[in-house]
């Protein structure tokens, strides 16, 4: 087992925690560079499409596995990003002018709608979210002049540096570089007071009021950053999809993303990328698994959601902490061999503590 | 004379959402969890009446009364053999859980009913009757007159039976309730198959209106607005809560030209926001206001 002597303070929120991290990171990231020589752009095009889904999903991690807010309503903010990016680009402004726009406007109405609903504790959160995402996607259809309706709108593709976006190649960069991007800014975010904050919030509200944290303002704040990270994967899907219909952000999207980070381990940011290429896989998965079921069920378009449903209960009922969780677990099991003992990862359970009095 | 009579509309999908609404807070002041399968009860509820009636040709009232029990049995045992399982864990996974019984119940209708658009006849179906002007369908008065039929038996129940009173123990003050002899796991389940009793008698008044497919489980939805609009935690707060979405749903649909267009679909969400923005312990809570931070 590797012991960690500490020597420095710093050492205690270094990003990479010794060797090993850095070189295996650094194999990873070569690794993803090197990607287009590797496979073809059909494939390709799915590792984007894992990008975007984790990008999505960091922002959904900082409010609900950090944070400890469950908000429904996240294909909301997907579709403002997507909607205002593809509205910039139509009206000329480039590229990378349109993403920092989007990523504030998400920002502003995560904190716009944020303030007032985040005062509310628990469950209510969950309720008023999803009722946001209904309210959204009814908007989408509605405002015309902005979204083009039921009819749709086309995504402009613009070209970076003489490279079109219509090359798998180029997006896939573009994908990953935003990816690299957001997760070094979640990790930032997070080792920092703000970040502290949202932790403390998550494990004891009362904890964290007395020791000075304004639970309301960092409610809201975490809203809005997790707005303005999923508002950035909304521009990026947007261009994955290349035409936008007001349907495709409905509250399916939102549950996709929770199951995202449900499957991929609350609380942890490699959660992130092994939920989202467990989501971006799961429908070659389950396409898979038909052509083996007879064709009376095989053929049923309700199998998807059954199946869905169905992944999601088994991971909060019998592995809460995710596939990331399994990870470490198995990791400690080899590092401790043979004295690993299974209560080292048992839940601490919390009894009702009844806000009734 | 317009305006009673959307009235009268309103309060019978009212009822409806006002039914689904008292599932959630049964379940809410008994364990402090939201079922946000409820719809989805509903709909299981409405499919279950459709083949005892529709396909096996059972006599209405009978096959009413056989699918209340087949679900209030299944609430029962989804409490006992999952729900029961992630107590202590923090609400975050109850909501997940509950979302995903949804999605598995709602997967499960749309493979074993298919995907169509089912209707069974009622000897209330298409019948309706006048009074000073007024139409009144069947439908729409087996609707109220059931939700008070049901609402007045479980008031008796509460007030007056003895596993009632248990369950209102078992709500106030789980700790307490067992140190009286309460076997409160058994009454939580109890609560759990009442609470999906009243989905399914809701399912199957609703049907003749609706028909029977798997989106009438978007209504679970809309019960929110009237659990939170009554106060989550109070019983008839749930049934007025849901006869004003209801009535309000009528009256923006019928004056939508003078407020904007689409305002009928998202009317009850409106309402759930502004009620929490506004008034955030509801119409008829009878508790200490919600907890804000």
């Amino acid at each position: 087992m590797r012991f960690i002597f500490k020597t420095n303070y710093a050492q205690d929120i270094n990003i990479a925690r010794h060797g090993g991290d850095k070189f295996w990171y650094s194999l990873l990231i070569i690794l993803m560079l090197a990607m287009p020589l590797i496979i073809d752009d059909f494939y390709l095009g799915e590792i984007s499409y894992v990008c975007i889904l984790a990008i999505a999903g960091i922002g959904l991690m900082i409010l609900s596995g950090y944070t400890g807010l469950a908000s429904l309503g996240h294909a909301a903010f997907l579709g403002i990003g997507a909607y205002t990016h593809a509205f910039l680009l139509t009206n000329g402004v480039p590229f990378f002018a349109s993403i920092p726009i989007v990523v504030i406007v998400s920002f502003m109405v995560g904190a716009l709608i944020g303030i007032p609903i985040l005062r509310l504790t628990g469950m209510y959160l969950a309720i008023a979210t999803l009722a946001l995402c209904f309210i959204a996607e009814h908007v989408f259809i509605k405002w015309e002049h902005f979204t083009g309706g039921n009819r749709g709108m086309p995504v402009p593709q613009p070209e970076i540096m003489g490279m079109s976006f219509y090359d798998s190649a180029t997006f896939y960069y573009v994908c990953l570089a935003f990816l690299i991007l957001s997760m070094f800014a979640a990790i930032n975010i997070l080792r920092s007071p703000t970040g502290r904050a949202f932790v403390a919030i998550r494990d004891s509200e009362i904890a964290a009021q007395s020791l000075g944290v304004n639970l309301g303002l960092y409610k809201a704040l975490s809203f809005a950053i997790s707005g303005a990270f999923t508002g950035l994967a909304g521009a990026l899907l947007a261009h994955y999809i290349g035409y936008l219909a007001p349907d495709i952000f409905n509250i399916f999207l939102s549950l996709t993303l929770l199951l995202l980070i449900v499957v991929g381990g609350m609380g942890s940011l490699h959660g992130t990328v092994f939920g989202a290429i467990f989501v971006g896989y799961l429908p070659q998965l389950i396409a898979i698994c038909r052509d083996y079921l007879p064709s009376s069920i095989g053929s049923q378009p309700g199998l998807e959601p059954m199946l869905f449903g169905l992944i999601l209960v088994l991971f909060i009922l019998y592995e809460p902490l995710g596939i990331y969780g399994r990870w470490v677990k198995i990791k400690l099991f080899f590092q401790l061999f043979p004295t690993y003992k299974k209560q080292t990862f048992k839940k601490q359970k919390v009894f009702t503590k009844s806000d009734r009095v | 004379m317009q305006l009673i009579q959307l009235i009268i509309d309103g309060v019978a999908s009212g009822c409806i959402y006002g039914l689904v609404a008292l599932g959630f807070v049964l379940i809410y002041k008994a364990t402090e969890t939201i079922n946000f399968a409820q719809g989805d009860i509903l709909m299981l509820g409405a499919f279950v009446a459709f083949s005892l009636i529709g396909v096996l040709g059972m006599d209405y009232i009978m096959g009413f009364a056989l699918t209340v029990v087949i679900i209030a049995v299944f609430g029962f045992f989804l409490d006992s053999v999952v729900v029961r399982q992630i107590i202590g864990q923090p609400p975050f996974a109850t909501v997940m859980l509950t979302i995903g019984i949804g999605f598995i119940l709602r997967g499960f209708a749309s493979i074993y009913w298919g995907t169509d658009i089912f209707s069974f006849s009622t000897p209330f179906s298409g019948k309706i009757t006048e009074f000073n002007g007024l139409i009144i369908s069947y439908v729409n008065l087996s609707i109220i007159i059931g939700t008070v039929i049901l609402v007045s038996v479980l008031y008796l129940f509460f007030t007056f039976s003895r596993i009632g009173v248990a369950m209102r123990a078992s709500s106030e003050n789980q700790l307490a309730a067992y140190y009286m002899g309460i076997p409160v796991k058994f009454i939580f389940s109890l609560i759990w198959s009442i609470s999906a009793a009243t989905a399914a008698i809701a399912g199957v008044l609703l049907a003749p209106i609706t028909l029977v497919d798997t989106s009438i489980s978007l209504i679970g939805l809309k019960a929110f607005a009237a659990a939170v609009l009554g106060g989550f935690g109070s019983i008839p707060g749930a049934i007025v809560g849901g006869i004003i979405i209801g009535i309000v749903e009528q009256l923006c649909g019928t004056y939508e030209n003078y407020l904007f267009e689409g305002v009928r679909e998202i009317s009850a969400y409106l309402v759930l926001i502004l009620t929490l923005i506004i008034y955030p312990r509801g119409l008829f809570s009878d508790k200490a206001e919600v907890k804000k931070v």
